[in-house]
């Protein structure tokens, strides 16, 4: 498929602009696939590269999210920095993490609030602010 | 879960905070009052077929929409990390509130008294789900109409719910938010362990 498809296109103002949102849609990123393979990701688990660049790693998109968890950062920062919708990111992720690439670190369960110390910490943390 | 603990990364600890509100109230206003980062956006897109509908006509009623959410992050510690999540307003996205809520340390319901009823969605959500929350009144160029206790009486949350003034601009005032947000929910953490 090296066809350009442009081909025969007459010469004229884009319609392709930034308005018309984006020529691929997102899902293709995806395969079309559309829910995470294995397990989900909350908006703050924190993800973490095991790997630097892989050669062999399937996207742009794959590569790019590897690139910004080179430090730990949260899935809700990656979805917003690589600018993808967070349900395309999270089956990327599902990609990364069963190809081993990179690591999740999960908020606490979820049916229970933080405990007395570090609800203390916060309120500390956010005096000092 | 794949839950991994590496001995070399130092990942903290994430909490989440909501903040809730009517459109306009200025959610992304307080979020980026406050946060280290310029609010960040993220984006998810939805297929709302039929939604609170009896979808029996199948894929001509499928429309896909995008919801956005703005959020920004406070660094409290090198292992506890704050985030701040600025709700969708419009009330069709219950949904996904659901996600946002989900282990959430507490919300702030953000409301303004030009449109007060804009904030009973956001009070009636939290107060079934026993999510703690606080009521920030904004107010806009020092529009002081009413004071705290008018508003309380007006959106009729119990007596154990903070009510406060804010100005989601100013720094200083969203900390004060928060930190009444975090200490309510000491209070509760506290009352509901024995001693």
């Amino acid at each position: 498929m090296s066809t350009d498809p442009l081909d025969g296109v007459e010469e004229g103002p884009a319609w392709w602009d930034h308005e018309a949102g984006p020529v691929v849609r997102p899902y293709m990123v995806t395969g079309g696939r559309v829910r995470p393979v294995t397990v989900d990701f909350d908006l703050i688990t924190y993800l973490v590269a095991t790997a630097t660049l892989a050669a062999d790693t399937p996207s742009p998109e794959h590569q790019a999210i590897l690139a910004l968890t080179q430090e730990p950062r949260a899935v809700a920062e990656v979805a917003s920095r690589v600018d993808l919708p967070l349900g395309v990111v999270r089956v990327l992720l599902c990609d990364l993490l069963s190809d081993g690439l990179i690591a999740r670190y999960d908020p606490p369960p979820t049916d229970h609030l933080p405990n007395v110390e570090t609800l203390q910490a916060v309120i500390h943390g956010l005096r000092a602010l | 879960m794949d839950s991994v603990r590496s001995e070399t990364a130092p990942v903290p600890q994430a909490l989440k905070i909501l903040v809730a509100g009517g459109f306009g109230a200025g959610k992304t206003t307080l979020v980026g009052a406050v946060s280290e980062i310029a609010p960040l956006r993220t984006e998810e897109v939805l297929t709302t077929a039929g939604v609170g509908t009896d979808d029996t006509t199948g894929v001509a009623t499928k429309t896909t929409t995008t919801v956005a959410m703005d959020f920004g992050r406070i660094t409290i510690n090198p292992s506890l990390v704050l985030y701040l999540f600025g709700t969708p307003g419009q009330n069709r996205f219950w949904f996904l509130w659901d996600e946002l809520a989900t282990g959430a340390l507490g919300a702030v319901v953000l409301a303004d008294t030009r449109r007060l009823a804009d904030s009973f969605a956001a009070i009636d959500y939290f107060e079934q789900r026993n999510t703690p929350f606080v009521i920030a009144v904004n107010c806009f160029d020092n529009d002081q109409r009413y004071t705290a206790e008018q508003v309380r009486e007006a959106l009729d949350v119990d007596g154990h719910v903070p009510v406060l003034l804010t100005d989601a601009r100013d720094r200083m005032s969203v900390k004060n938010v928060l930190i009444t947000l975090v200490e309510h929910v000491l209070t509760m953490v506290r009352s509901s362990v024995p001693a």
